[in-house]
């Protein structure tokens, strides 16, 4: 039976606090009525008024938006086929090679591979802008993915998949029918994962970005080097809501899930 | 998609369908992640020039064979040489391992026990604790630096608490220093630490802390002799997964960070965006790749050796 | 319901005849499942060594044996689960080798079930009927067919971690009987159920297999659930099929030390043949002086082996037998077990090996008349005694 000892509740509390409080201050501060972070003007609204008549900065968001759904659904194709080769396919040839490519994004600095993908752009003589940067992060994001998918194909139990066959269900089928839902939901959090990288990235972003296509993380970095304002304050307050609204809504909803086959699960008429 | 009597006799019988699984994600990454790497270290070897792309020489690909081994002949380490004749560069790369070390240290320092208190948590609450602390990450890493902009800034939180405590008399300069660079790179990167740990830990049989109990250890003991010896997967994950992308950070030290001594992804993006130097900017990358080349080659043999080990 | 095949167990006539049932003795009986030479490696280990092995139709077959002995490989190589490295498989006559598991007439009851999670019970069962392109007028009937056999009726809506563990074994065992498979594999499927359960779903089973006339093959190690329910038992031992034979055969005549020591209990006594007859052995031993034994024998005199004496087939007395000399042995009682309905009496012999005797507890008594660190003889009758000669 795990008690909560004071020390290790006291590190949690403190982790937690550390973690937490830049936030809160951010998002208090985007209340100030006054523009100086010295000065507690009154609880106010007007930046976030002013940040919807900022046409640039929703247009930013509107292009981050883009590629950050189409970046994680790639992503987490690719991902997912990476993880199935990996778990599944035992020795082939060039397997050294492929995890090594697969693995190595998750801790290459971002400058690096910013740079090479910009190079190879250039190289080819493709125009930079918006499909560049969705390349360059679909090809960054992937490993997050198979990381995810693969760690849970690890504790899936193939006797599943046997029975399935044993019972006439043809291998592509019993992958579609049986394996598939079942790691869903794994899927689900890896795309989640590669959604929220590629709306954060900044370096691989500005490497390969071109005209037109400058996205939030750009925009607010070039304001936020000439200080800080309010503004900002006002769009990170509305980007950390909406993340942390999916982040608990995707939690209840697991938990729900969970609570459901365990619970009933638990009351079953013997 | 396991077909167990295909993948048993090895390779031989491999059918379409599993060719295809393996060929595209390889096609991509070899295309977007192999391919440019080769091109960075092509063009470290090239000659920097007025030009667009600027530098030479330029392989064209419409070119005849004789003046595409001409401009094999043209390339050069004279890029390698400039950095090493200039102390900058030097300067830049030892900072940078200087800083990752020392924030891994503070990490480790700072993570473990939040790990550690994590895995130890009654049953109820892990999974709320877990969503806690893993939350922050999920936020934008840009927005989280500039919270601490925020505060660190000269009329920032931080002064006015401490004005306010009197500990000091006139508000001292967070910002542009490194101490600053420090806060925001533990401050960023503690996730990557703890949640290796922590899921090692969580991993870890309680019942063999009783046996440690029953066998005479005192609970400092039974942590140091095997609760820590146990963790250390998870801290060398850990680490790894911190040190290697912090010796490359950009955001945190530009942001934060003074421009005196440079971290290495600052000399990389100058030399690239200010500078326009892209073949020493590409020398610049090639050299911080093979100083990484080992951990990273470790942290991928831990990797793999967990899927085999899963198997 | 059901194919019974060539065999004329389902003929109501032969209802309770089911001893007569033995179509391995018959000449011209053709098998329905053949093993033939079967090899399979993992790594460097054998895990099955030139197996060959006929199964008949209408059989309830067991394979036997420890852990690792090779018995889920084989039935794993029957399914299509795995493909051997040596050797052929035939299902009436054809070589498998060349169809796959989703294609071939045979289905597998899971040691964990594998029960699809997130299909409900009807979902489950209704599976493999589905990959038939069955019309869903027919599947509906089906599977409300195989839920009453099982007795899950009204369960059909729910989801298996919404039933007990007996609840879901049933499940398992209709999902692979509905699509009324030549043979049905089931792995150790009575492993996860407590002993009286265990106990009723055996004979479940056996009426099930002959109810339906199906061929059964199930891999087990309790030695128990083999003797109960199959026809004939292949007891298997590091990946190499030691004796084929049905459970009278395999308990009274078994072919080998290792297989009179895996089933149930035996004493052992080495000894050199003296002399060797029509019906009977002589042999001189160490341990218990002369022995004479009604078990025909290939051994010559001088040649050395072991009489194997099941313990229920040794007397024990206080008194020495009237007519000494053969058969009797001397002793002094080391340790009882009491089993309720057996006591077993481990003796010292007088040179030191232990023997061990079963007596049935016929009498209602608390204080048993032989007692701890009492000498006692033991005696037993030559046709108890059988000669092994490895």
């Amino acid at each position: 039976m795990r008690k909560a000892s004071w020390f290790n509740v006291g590190s949690v509390a403190l982790g937690l606090a550390f973690l937490y409080l830049p936030i809160v201050i951010l998002v208090i501060y985007s209340f100030n009525a006054s523009r100086l972070v010295t000065v507690w003007g009154g609880w106010s609204t007007r930046w976030y008024i002013e940040l919807l008549a900022d046409h640039a900065m929703l247009e930013s968001a509107w292009v981050t938006l883009r590629i950050a759904l189409l970046s994680a659904t790639a992503a987490t194709v690719l991902g997912t086929l990476a993880a199935i080769a990996l778990v599944r396919l035992g020795r082939f040839r060039g397997r050294l090679l492929f995890s090594g490519m697969v693995y190595a994004p998750l801790v290459m600095p971002e400058v690096i591979t910013g740079l090479a993908l910009l190079l190879l752009f250039v190289a080819v003589n493709i125009d930079r802008g918006f499909w560049t940067i969705t390349i360059a992060h679909t090809t960054l994001i992937t490993c997050f993915v198979t990381v995810v998918v693969q760690s849970r194909l690890l504790t899936f139990d193939t006797s599943l998949e046997e029975a399935a066959m044993n019972l006439g269900c043809p291998p592509l089928k019993t992958f579609l029918t049986v394996t598939l839902p079942l790691i869903a939901p794994a899927l689900a959090s890896g795309w989640m994962l590669a959604f929220t990288l590629s709306l954060d990235d900044l370096v691989v972003a500005s490497f390969t970005t071109g005209p037109g296509a400058t996205t939030l993380p750009i925009r607010i970095y070039s304001e936020v080097r000439l200080g800080v304002k309010p503004e900002i304050n006002a769009i990170c307050s509305i980007l950390i809501a909406i993340v942390a609204t999916g982040i608990a809504g995707a939690s209840l909803l697991a938990k729900f899930h969970d609570v459901g086959r365990g619970g009933i699960g638990g009351l079953a008429a013997r | 998609m396991t077909n167990g009597a295909m993948n048993k006799r090895g390779e031989h019988d491999r059918s379409w369908g599993a060719r295809l699984i393996v060929l595209v994600p390889y096609l991509w990454l070899a295309t977007f992640f192999l391919l440019p790497f080769l091109i960075v270290v092509k063009i470290s070897l090239s000659h920097t020039a007025i030009a667009q792309p600027p530098y030479t020489p330029v392989f064209d690909p419409a070119a005849d064979w004789e003046s595409f081994k001409g401009s094999f002949s043209a390339l050069s380490f004279e890029n390698y040489a400039f950095l090493g004749s200039d102390w900058l560069y030097l300067a830049s790369y030892l900072k940078s391992l200087e800083v990752a070390a020392g924030s891994t240290l503070l990490l480790l320092l700072i993570g473990f026990p939040l790990a550690y208190g994590m895995a130890r948590a009654p049953r109820r609450w892990q999974p709320v604790v877990f969503v806690l602390v893993v939350l922050p990450f999920w936020t934008s890493f840009l927005i989280r630096i500039y919270a601490w902009i925020n505060i660190l800034q000269r009329d920032g939180l931080l002064n006015q608490v401490l004005l306010a405590l009197r500990i000091v008399d006139t508000p001292p300069a967070w910002l542009s220093t490194d101490t600053a660079v420090y806060i925001g790179v533990v401050y960023s990167y503690l996730p990557f630490m703890v949640l290796p740990i922590y899921a090692t830990l969580e991993k870890m049989d309680e019942t063999l802390i009783e046996a440690a109990a029953d066998l005479g250890c005192p609970n400092w003991k039974a942590f140091w002799l095997v609760t820590l010896p146990l963790s250390r997967p998870g801290v060398i994950a850990g680490a790894l997964l911190c040190f290697i992308p912090i010796v490359g950070e950009f955001v945190i030290p530009d942001l934060l960070g003074s421009s005196q001594t440079m971290m290495i992804g600052q000399t990389l993006w100058t030399e690239f965006f200010g500078n326009k130097d892209w073949p020493v900017a590409s020398a610049v990358a090639v050299v911080l790749l093979c100083l990484l080349v080992v951990p990273i080659v470790i942290y991928q043999q831990m990797e793999t050796r967990d899927l085999a080990g899963g198997r | 319901m059901g194919n019974g095949g060539a065999d004329s167990r389902n003929d109501p006539q032969r209802q309770g005849t089911r001893r007569t049932f033995a179509p391995w003795t018959d000449p011209t009986a053709r098998a329905l499942v053949r093993f033939d030479g079967v090899s399979k490696q993992f790594a460097a280990v054998a895990a099955v060594e030139r197996v060959s092995l006929d199964i008949f139709p209408g059989e309830f077959f067991a394979l036997l044996g420890p852990s690792g002995c090779g018995k889920t490989t084989l039935l794993r190589l029957l399914a299509g689960l795995d493909t051997p490295d040596e050797g052929r498989i035939l299902l009436d006559g054809e070589d498998i080798a060349p169809v796959p598991p989703y294609r071939r007439p045979i289905n597998m009851m899971f040691q964990s079930y594998a029960l699809f999670p997130h299909l409900t019970v009807e979902g489950n069962v209704a599976f493999g009927l589905k990959q038939e392109g069955l019309p869903k007028t027919e599947i509906t009937a089906r599977v409300e067919e195989m839920l009453a056999l099982v007795r899950l009726e009204g369960l059909g809506k729910r989801k298996p971690h919404q039933l007990s563990g007996g609840q879901r074994q049933r499940v398992a065992l209709a999902r692979s009987l509905v699509k009324r498979p030549r043979v049905l594999l089931l792995d150790e499927p009575l492993a996860a159920l407590d002993k009286k359960l265990r106990g009723e779903t055996q004979f479940e089973l056996m009426q099930l297999q002959e109810r339906l006339g199906l061929t059964f093959v199930i891999v087990t190690h309790d030695q128990q659930e083999a003797m109960t329910v199959a026809d004939r038992i292949g007891v298997m031992d590091h990946g190499r099929l030691i004796q084929v034979a049905t459970p009278p055969e395999i308990y009274e005549r078994p072919n080998s030390r290792w297989v009179a020591d895996f089933i149930g209990e035996v004493n052992l006594i080495e000894g050199r043949v003296v002399d060797v007859g029509a019906s009977e052995t002589v042999i001189a031993s160490a341990a218990a002086g002369r022995l004479r034994a009604l078990s025909p024998t290939d051994a010559k005199p001088g040649d050395v082996v072991w009489v194997a004496l099941r313990p229920e087939k040794v007397r024990i007395a206080h008194a020495p037998p009237p007519t000494g000399g053969e058969n009797c042995v001397a002793g002094q009682v080391g340790n009882i077990g009491y089993l309720g309905d057996l006591s077993v009496y481990k003796v010292r012999l007088d040179n030191g090996i232990v023997m061990k005797a079963a007596v049935a507890n016929v009498t209602r008594l608390v204080e048993r008349p032989i007692g701890w660190d009492d000498r006692v003889w033991l005696t037993w009758a030559p046709e108890a005694a059988m000669v092994l000669t490895r």
